[in-house]
């Protein structure tokens, strides 16, 4: 939680999948807190499963992932869940909880064998509230959310975990422009000011450039990472998609179709 | 969190609808004992007729007590069902653990004699009857258990359910067929299902298998809670999914299974109280909804053994008709009102 830099998640040489089949192999990068990772790629290259690798919930196949200098693998699961916390693509099992309960599960790691919210934990909780505008919305229950709000609802969740590394698949997905762009704001803030790491997998690429301090871009042999504008210095946009369907405009940084 | 104070005065009101339910559960009867006399007999232990002393505390007050046992146990197994299968439709007999418990019923009651050629009776004190039983429940809910992790589809485990149903009626069929007059009639009057005919060794057992079963309840309510977001989530927020699995199964196991045994095969108190309860605790936290779901149950079973003894007659309606006549009902009117089932 400290507010110094220093390497708070590092991958080396990491192959991911399942052990009939390696999707993605030698994907290395190294993130510091205060900073804002997007993974970009295209539909099944395995961004899902490269997220779900480093959040424990599937093995690595090889290379090291490690976290504030120790192995993932040594953490014991309730200390990694004061580490690193999760929003999935899944949603919750039951959407009869309303907002309000479902950020206080966040606490969980915290709480004691039953489950009693502390002073400490009702103010992260609070907190989390505020910093996703959902003040008003706290007694609702998740299945009168729009998709917006449910996806605010399970990123405050995270964040009353409060670990310093929250990971994130398709955040943004089934949003529209307006709601992308919010979701992905908070994310920043959320990371600057409270010198959170967060990484989320998407395909908002043009906002993900605009907004991210790194960038992943899996491509299945490279692997690029770095800030957006090197990459983009780089080309290595150019080649994400065949070009003669959409090319990349490295001066908007947006991709324009081909007529 | 602040809500919890909302939910004192539900309490008390359900509280207090146990005592009443209670009262008349213990005021009605074959026999008319008047409500004066019945009073008397509690409050001071005595009345002037013996044998409605007699029918009070040895009769009706522990069957009132099997009742609650029974009707809280089965709704609470419902309640940890519906968490952990994510499924609104979970429920002991939906799921075929009551099928298990009725399937080694009968293999007990019509398959020993059938098999061995033992006369039935060396075999049948009702400790074995509970025994098998609990044995088939278990052994239906591991099988589903493992088939749950197998298929991902709660749709499919629900079906896979009803299969079982079947699979066992066709077995007890086969085995009736081939089965005595006598063998076979008693297998039918355990499966009509009774709170009744308890003795009080049974009472206390029953009582120790309830009491486990909400032990283990409550030892896992922290990670029923988490199990809400779905099994993934509950593993970031570092609930060990196999331990804490195994533990809300085998408080399951143990309720279903021994109360089937002792009871008969109850029918839609473990599937519909848990949502009835939501009608008035608008709430998922479990801490409130394992007590609050119990007292339902019981206020459920009490009424429903009051309306089985048809008061002021001798005739006793078997229970699991009376549980499915009003419990089917329930389910179909909280479809249609809510248009989809949540949990």
């Amino acid at each position: 939680m400290s507010g110094s830099i220093k390497n708070s998640i590092t991958v080396k040489d990491v192959a991911i999948g399942y052990i009939s089949k390696t999707i993605v192999d030698e994907i290395s990068f190294n993130l510091e807190s205060k900073e804002l990772c997007a993974i970009v790629g295209v539909n099944g290259i395995g961004k899902s499963t490269l997220l779900r690798t480093l959040g424990n919930l599937q093995p690595k196949l090889s290379g090291n992932i490690t976290l504030k200098n120790k192995y993932l693998t040594d953490y014991t699961s309730p200390k990694l869940a004061q580490e690193l916390s999760l929003v999935l693509t899944e949603q919750p099992a039951s959407k009869n909880l309303t907002v309000e309960e479902l950020i206080a599960l966040g606490r969980q790691p915290y709480t004691n064998w039953i489950g009693t919210l502390t002073k400490t934990d009702k103010k992260q909780i609070q907190e989390s509230l505020d910093t996703f505008l959902l003040n008003d919305l706290r007694h609702r229950k998740c299945h009168e959310l729009s998709d917006g709000q449910l996806q605010r609802v399970l990123i405050a969740r995270a964040m009353a975990q409060d670990t310093p590394i929250i990971l994130l698949d398709e955040p943004t997905t089934h949003l529209d422009l307006y709601h992308k762009v919010q979701i992905l704001k908070l994310l920043q803030k959320l990371a600057h000011e409270q010198q959170k790491t967060i990484i989320f997998t998407t395909h908002e690429i043009d906002l993900a450039i605009q907004l991210c301090d790194k960038i992943l871009i899996l491509d299945g042999h490279e692997n690029p990472f770095g800030e957006p504008c090197k990459l983009i210095e780089q080309k290595h946009f150019e080649h994400l998609f065949p070009s003669e369907m959409v090319q990349f405009d490295a001066k908007t940084g947006s991709f324009k179709v081909n007529k | 969190m602040q809500h919890y104070k909302s939910y004192h005065i539900s309490f008390l009101l359900i509280i207090a609808a146990l005592l009443f339910a209670w009262i008349l559960n213990i005021s009605s009867g074959s026999v008319t004992i008047p409500f004066k006399a019945l009073l008397t007999s509690l409050f001071n232990g005595k009345v002037e007729i013996e044998s409605w002393n007699y029918i009070i505390w040895n009769y009706r007050i522990p069957k009132a007590f099997t009742a609650i046992l029974v009707g809280g146990g089965l709704a609470l197994s419902g309640l940890l069902m519906q968490t952990l299968f994510r499924n609104p439709l979970a429920g002991p007999f939906v799921l075929g653990i009551s099928s298990g418990a009725s399937l080694g019923a009968a293999l007990l009651l019509m398959g020993a004699s059938l098999f061995t050629g033992f006369t039935s009776l060396l075999l049948l004190n009702d400790a074995a009857l509970a025994i098998a039983a609990s044995v088939g429940s278990f052994l239906v809910l591991l099988v589903v258990i493992l088939l749950a992790n197998m298929v991902k589809d709660t749709m499919a485990l629900l079906i896979i359910g009803l299969m079982f149903g079947s699979i066992t009626a066709a077995i007890v069929s086969v085995l009736a067929y081939f089965s005595s007059a006598e063998n076979l009639q008693r297998f039918i009057f355990w499966s009509f299902g009774s709170v009744g005919n308890l003795s009080s060794q049974q009472v206390i057992l029953l009582s120790g298998i309830v009491g486990i079963g909400i032990i283990l309840s409550i030892l896992s309510i922290k990670k029923l809670n988490a199990f809400l977001l779905g099994e993934n989530y509950a593993l970031s927020l570092g609930v060990s999914l196999k331990k804490s699995r195994l533990t809300i199964i085998i408080a399951t196991g143990i309720l279903a299974g021994g109360i089937t045994a002792f009871a008969g095969p109850i029918a839609f108190v473990g599937l519909a109280v848990p949502h009835l309860t939501r009608q008035l605790f608008d709430t998922m936290e479990h801490r409130i909804l394992i007590p609050a779901v119990f007292l339902y149950g019981a206020i459920l079973m009490l009424l429903c053994d009051t309306i089985a003894q048809l008061p002021n007659s001798v005739n006793v309606l078997p229970i699991n008709a009376i549980t499915s006549l009003i419990g089917a009902p329930v389910v179909i009117w909280l479809l249609v009102r809510k248009r989809k089932m949540l949990f």
